[in-house]
């Protein structure tokens, strides 16, 4: 047992005297926490559009001050051509052009069907989805009313009503749409493995490179204990920093715990034991530093991306839906969503516990395995 | 001049034998754009909604049905009563609830107005607004039928959409430019600083500043290989995105491999700089994951569109050379762009360039402490 308490005197004191590494372990992912959950929205504030406006009439002024009424929309400039609108498009002003036709009012009188173009800048397609479908459900709200006025107008009774369905959003979970108390979660699982993975993937390659590793191996430690004493450090290091992301979640952004806290400690820390596993495995793997953080960063951003952290899993292709089975940051991401935001417990997660901590020790015995503590 | 040469080569041999490194180099390119070009994407298909239905008649049927055949939905469970909403729920599978109110059809006939709730899982909002915008339409299409059944009459305002340089709205025409400058900075920035840090951390260091080199010959000796490494990379990524992905390149080839350079020359600069705060390889490439990596995937407006973002990350993304890098080549790609409209932000990404240049030329020591 005292050796393996050496050796982790050894590891914190090599980690505590590395003075540039320190605010990188501690103030960093506080940093990226505050930063990253800011950034990371899709939220669609307010879309400046330009308007091409042939008509001129009441009517078609009425519809624009209605767009921007609605907070979404914000008129930056007005053309007289179609073309000129486009050129302006190119350079990136506006996200949107209305061109409004001469015929519109007069058409709507008649009762006729009147025809509006909206041009979208549709380089950011899930942007230019969202802006297509909050124009034209205001375009259809204002269309109704007006229809419904001429009609009673020209007293064309049978026209007169109009069927509607009204529709009532209900948002479970986070009524407000905040998109913050969506993505802090995530980040934070995001920092911590980064945190993690890195770490423990390149301390063993460091020894080996550096040549320390020799005299580790001519100690009378044994492989498990070395394993140990190189594992335990950066797991402390990843639950305090799991820690004061959580309270940060908890106290500084507003996140609602919904679930039992201790459910998600305890699953964080198989979590850290996986996600070191697979520090560790990489170092058996590579001779250098530089190839292991090259590999671990390679992993860290296929992880990420298949996550579901920024995009849904449920928009994959089934193919990639089921590769990210094998992903631990994918079920980790799920978890904490499920529980610190829904509320789940364990009858819930368990399923998904059992394959991180069965991953886990899988990995664990192959890393600890391949480590050789004689050279060739 | 001849032992800059040695020099060079040296750098050269000593990457092109790393072969893990090798392979990770080139496939990793390949792998992010095949996962970005299939597997990430903004559009939502197929997602899962249960229907409560508490009237059960011919119109609710249909709206069902209208909504079960739509390619944004997979119709999955008929629920039978309100509580069941959060089981399923917290089940995960299932995002969207549909309750139809009781006497719904009669209602639609007698007053004219029926309630439809939607209930959605918003734990993402993203996806809970969009799924909620897509029943909408599908529920508006389907009124706007009903109100003019059996007449040839069209009232009202009737928009026809055009959506501009993307008509597909495919998201792998959004990605591709991202991911380029990712992997540039990846490329360029990371393994540079880290490959400078390892000759420090070997002592190496010193072998090299007490040779005949000037301390300017060993920047450029370190940072070709990886200048050339990334142009590859660049040219990979293109002929993919062009051959498997059909992204369009509207603009021209010359502008966009001139903005290429300074920006890879920006992200070698930062490599050089990091390098020469940095003492071990470990510090380098934290650092550099960091304040450069995190930073280009998350704030230049790769993924999350800048304009969403709180004003002071606005702000701060003005100094991030990758936002600056993917308004040129998206405009470039996309919008087939010329200089004369994108001469501001190349002007600003140049002088990120040389500032970050000089700054670096200035940092990187001659003696070592």
């Amino acid at each position: 047992m005292s050796t393996i308490r050496f050796l982790l005197r050894k590891e914190f004191l090599q980690i505590f005297r590395n003075k540039s590494m320190l605010p990188i372990l501690f103030v960093m992912p506080v940093i990226q926490l505050l930063i990253l959950s800011f950034a990371a929205t899709y939220e669609l504030k307010e879309v400046s559009f330009t308007l091409v406006d042939m008509d001129r009439s009441i009517a078609s002024q009425q519809l624009i001050s209605r767009m921007q009424a609605t907070g979404y929309f914000n008129l930056i400039e007005e053309y007289t051509s179609t073309e000129h609108a486009i050129q302006e498009m190119d350079k990136g002003s506006a996200k949107l052009i209305i061109i409004i036709p001469n015929n519109f009012s007069e058409r709507l009188k008649t009762g006729d069907k009147s025809e509006i173009q909206l041009i979208i800048d549709a380089v950011d397609g899930s942007t230019a989805g969202l802006i297509q479908s909050y124009a034209s459900s205001i375009i259809a709200d204002f269309s109704r009313d007006i229809v419904t006025k001429t009609n009673i107008e020209t007293a064309s009774f049978e026209r007169v009503s109009l069927k509607s369905i009204n529709l009532i959003p209900v948002n479970w979970y986070n009524p407000q749409l905040d998109y913050i108390t969506y993505m802090v979660p995530g980040i934070l699982v995001v920092l911590v493995s980064m945190i993690g993975l890195f770490l423990s993937g390149m301390n063993i390659v460091r020894e080996r490179e550096i040549g320390t590793i020799e005299q580790l191996n001519v100690t009378p430690i044994s492989k498990s204990q070395f394993m140990i004493g190189k594992l335990v450090p950066f797991w402390i290091i990843g639950m305090f920093d799991l820690l004061v992301g959580l309270a940060l979640a908890r106290f500084g952004f507003g996140i609602p715990f919904l679930g039992n806290l201790f459910t998600i400690l305890i699953i964080a820390g198989i979590y850290m034991v996986l996600i070191q596993a697979l520090g560790l495995f990489i170092s058996t793997i590579t001779d250098t530093q530089q190839q292991a953080m090259f590999i671990a960063w390679f992993i860290m951003v296929v992880f990420i991306l298949m996550g579901g952290l920024f995009t849904p899993i449920e928009s994959m292709p089934g193919w990639a839906q089921d590769l990210t089975l094998g992903n631990p940051i994918a079920y980790f991401i799920k978890i904490m969503r499920m529980v610190l935001l829904k509320g789940a417990g364990w009858k819930e997660v368990y399923v998904l516990v059992l394959i991180l901590g069965s991953m886990a020790i899988g990995l664990l015995g192959i890393s600890i395995n391949r480590y050789q503590k004689t050279v060739k | 001049m001849n032992s800059f040469n040695g020099f060079v080569v040296k750098e050269f041999k000593q990457i092109f034998r790393d072969k893990r490194t090798l392979v990770v180099l080139f496939g990793m390119p390949i792998i992010m754009l095949i996962l970005f070009g299939f597997a990430i994407r903004n559009e939502v298909k197929n997602v899962k909604i249960g229907v409560l239905d508490l009237s059960k008649d011919a119109v609710t049927r249909e709206l069902t049905q209208k909504l079960a055949s739509s390619e944004a939905f997979e119709f999955s469970v008929y629920l039978s009563t309100y509580d069941e909403v959060e089981e399923v729920f917290k089940a995960g599978e299932i995002k969207e609830i549909i309750v139809f109110e009781p006497n719904f059809s009669e209602k639609l006939t007698l007053e004219g107005i029926a309630n439809v709730q939607v209930i959605t899982d918003a734990t993402d909002p993203n996806l809970s607004n969009i799924v909620q915008s897509y029943t909408g339409a599908i529920i508006r299409d389907y009124i706007q039928e009903l109100n003019y059944q059996g007449t040839t009459l069209q009232q009202g305002i009737q928009p026809t959409i055009k959506m501009m340089y993307n008509p597909e709205l495919k998201s792998v025409n959004l990605f591709v430019p991202g991911l380029i400058a990712v992997i540039l900075m990846l490329i360029s920035a990371l393994m540079t600083s880290i490959s400078i840090t390892r000759e420090k951390e070997m002592g190496n260091m010193e072998i090299l500043l007490v040779s005949p080199l000037k301390p300017i010959h060993i920047i450029i000796g370190k940072v070709l290989p990886y200048l050339v490494l990334s142009v590859i990379n660049v040219i990979t990524i293109l002929i993919l995105a062009h051959f498997i992905f059909e992204v369009p390149f509207r603009g021209s080839y010359i502008l966009f491999f001139i903005e290429a350079i300074i920006f890879i020359l920006t992200a070698l600069a930062l490599g050089v700089f990091i390098s020469s705060v940095a003492n071990n390889q470990q510090t380098a490439m934290m650092v550099s994951l960091a304040g450069l990596l995190l930073p280009t995937v998350l704030l230049s407006g790769f993924i999350f569109p800048v304009e969403s973002m709180p004003y002071p990350l606005q702000m701060v993304s003005h100094i991030i050379p990758a936002k600056w890098f993917l308004i040129v080549v998206r405009s470039i790609m996309l919008k087939g762009s010329g200089i004369e409209i994108l001469w501001m932000e190349t002007l600003i990404l140049f002088g990120i360039a040389l500032f970050f240049m000089a700054l670096s030329m200035k940092k990187f020591n001659v003696r070592l402490q």
